[in-house]
């Protein structure tokens, strides 16, 4: 069954074209990571996806309800993680989670049992009555990711669910995103900029300048590379990068940080590139590809 | 369309927040007895109420009015720093109507501002103003009505408002005139003809007035009292509160302004 069908999205604001023709379809069941650096235009399509806006033109369809006509149905069928904390500070982690539920139309008892059950799970069972001001930043994002399951959506959208949070809590926030979807058996669409999130998604689209540039499975996406990836930092790149064309008939890319080759086996490669520019080089290094190179192989710009 | 619990949970919410927050629970307490007896000892000195009455007995219904005012207002004015720390977006996408959003606000200003005026009503027979059981009824209608036609009020202005930190500019523009020209302070008829155009389009007129009618019936002979008929002044109040909070769901979130307000949108 289908979850999430897009058909020419476009949302233009005064000036700007937030999201330019974006067409895709996500499975029932999928984890899909919607990649992109910031102002790609992630949000505005999820914002799209969860009747928040209305688009200037194409269509969206999620749970089979239309996101224009039938927001109401999308609505009760979803649940969506804001990228800000939407937790109510003068409440208490009981008092938020119930005021969600209700908002939901569950009733008292449906609802005091789903908030024991998620506050076991977020593992916030003994902070139940506490302020949120007390809570740490991880334990607020668990809190807010607990809050868009309540009612138990079909589809589960997370805005870039761990930007700002330390590593630790990025892993917590992982394990319990991780442990919900296998109880849960729903839907993940994520949204982030971070290139080894999108590595554990199911399928990635990855989206630039509000474009659709890329749509496969991570192993897919990185078998656009053939062989390897060598990055070579040099003292004159310009010059040394229009030779490697010149003498090795290869594609390369050329950023700030240096020159980017894709070539069929790294370990091959090197000594040549040594033998030519031995004394020009400053660092070298060979890498399996990973998402960053095939971005860069797609814009031709660092993924930042 | 409309659902109870999404209501009641939004109504309980405001209750919470507002016996939590000191500050708040405090000035609303205090606010009426520094009109009352501060400036309204000051004023009986120098104005000469109509005979028989004293001035704190002719201001009582204004004050009342003024608690309703200032309550509805910043709870419907809360809506703006809900919208900037998320709660907004939160209703925005529960499975609820803009209007269920719409009323659920304004019944938790209406709720909180009436339950204050009917706490001010203890002073009455302090200030030598007899309530009886049909009085007390009258003014809780009375109440209510008023503080759903001001909360509504507020609610549009919320709409309109990009940030709190206009709020300095609704006190000044928006609350004080509301309250200085409603009747309140001194009888309408006295106030230049310009002014009073304004007296008659707000809504805290009518409110008043109708406080008036129930709490100090006798002032109507003395000619400086009660300004309209009850059913005038009830008719006024729910006409400016079907046009005010029609357009509030209208304007309400109008293509995602309040989930983007603030924060430009990223990503």
């Amino acid at each position: 069954m289908t979850a999430i069908e897009v058909k020419d999205l476009v949302k233009k604001y005064d000036s700007i074209t937030a999201v330019n023709g974006i067409s895709l379809e996500v499975k029932s069941g999928e984890f899909f990571g919607f990649l992109g650096p910031n102002g790609a235009g992630k949000t505005t399509t999820i914002h799209i996806l969860c009747t928040l806006l209305k688009p200037t033109s194409g269509s969206a369809k999620v749970n089979g309800y239309d996101c224009v006509t039938q927001a109401l149905q999308v609505r009760s069928s979803i649940g969506l993680v804001f990228q800000e904390t939407t937790l109510d500070r003068e409440l208490s982690v009981y008092e938020n989670l119930l005021f969600n539920c209700y908002l939901y139309n569950l009733k008292k008892k449906v609802a005091e049992a789903r908030i024991d059950e998620i506050l076991e799970v977020s593992g916030l069972k003994d902070r139940k009555h506490h302020s949120i001001m007390k809570l740490s930043g991880g334990m607020r994002r668990n809190l807010d990711i607990a809050r868009g399951i309540l009612h138990r959506p079909k589809i589960l959208f997370l805005d870039e669910p761990t930007i700002g949070l330390d590593p630790q809590a990025r892993i917590h926030i992982w394990d319990f995103i991780n442990k919900l979807r296998k109880q849960e058996a729903m839907t993940v669409f994520l949204t982030t900029h971070y290139m080894e999130e999108a590595e554990k998604c199911d399928r990635i689209g990855i989206i630039d300048h509000g474009r659709l540039i890329a749509l496969g499975t991570p192993a897919e996406l990185k078998r656009m590379i053939k062989g390897d990836v060598i990055h070579l930092r040099t003292t004159r790149d310009l010059e040394i990068e229009q030779m490697i064309q010149k003498q090795f008939q290869l594609s390369t890319k050329r950023t700030p940080e240096g020159i980017f080759l894709e070539v069929d086996s790294g370990e091959a490669f090197i000594p040549l590139l040594f033998k030519t520019f031995g004394d020009q080089i400053q660092a070298i290094n060979i890498n399996r590809p990973s998402l960053n190179d095939v971005f860069l192989h797609l814009t031709g710009r660092e993924f930042k | 369309m409309l659902a109870f619990r999404p209501i009641y949970i939004i109504m309980v919410r405001e209750f919470k927040r507002f016996f939590r927050q000191k500050g708040r629970f405090f000035s609303a307490l205090a606010r009426p007895l520094i009109w009352l007896f501060v400036i309204g000892s000051g004023l009986a000195q120098i104005v000469q109420a109509p005979d028989r009455f004293s001035y704190k007995q002719f201001i009582f219904p204004g004050i009342l009015g003024m608690v309703v005012l200032f309550q509805s207002m910043l709870s419907s004015l809360s809506t703006v720093y809900d919208r900037e720390f998320g709660i907004v977006r939160l209703l925005l996408v529960a499975p609820i109507t803009k209007l269920t959003v719409v009323i659920g606000k304004i019944a938790s200003g209406s709720f909180l501002a009436t339950t204050q005026g009917v706490i001010l009503l203890i002073l009455a027979p302090f200030l030598g103003i007899k309530i009886g059981f049909v009085q007390l009824l009258s003014m809780l209608i009375f109440l209510i009505l008023t503080a759903i036609a001001i909360s509504s009020l507020g609610m549009l202005i919320a709409t309109q408002m990009n940030s709190l930190e206009n709020f300095a500019g609704v006190m000044n523009f928006v609350i004080f005139p509301m309250f200085f020209l409603s009747g309140g302070l001194y009888p309408v008829k006295l106030l230049p003809k310009a002014l009073q155009a304004i007296v008659y389009i707000n809504p805290l007129t009518y409110g008043i007035d109708l406080f008036k009618h129930t709490l100090l019936p006798e002032i109507y002979r003395t000619g400086r009292g009660t300004d309209f008929p009850v059913e005038f002044d009830i008719f006024m109040l729910l006409l400016f509160t079907l046009i005010t909070a029609s357009l509030a769901v209208v304007f309400f979130n109008r293509e995602g302004k309040l989930v983007l307000l603030g924060r430009r949108p990223r990503g």
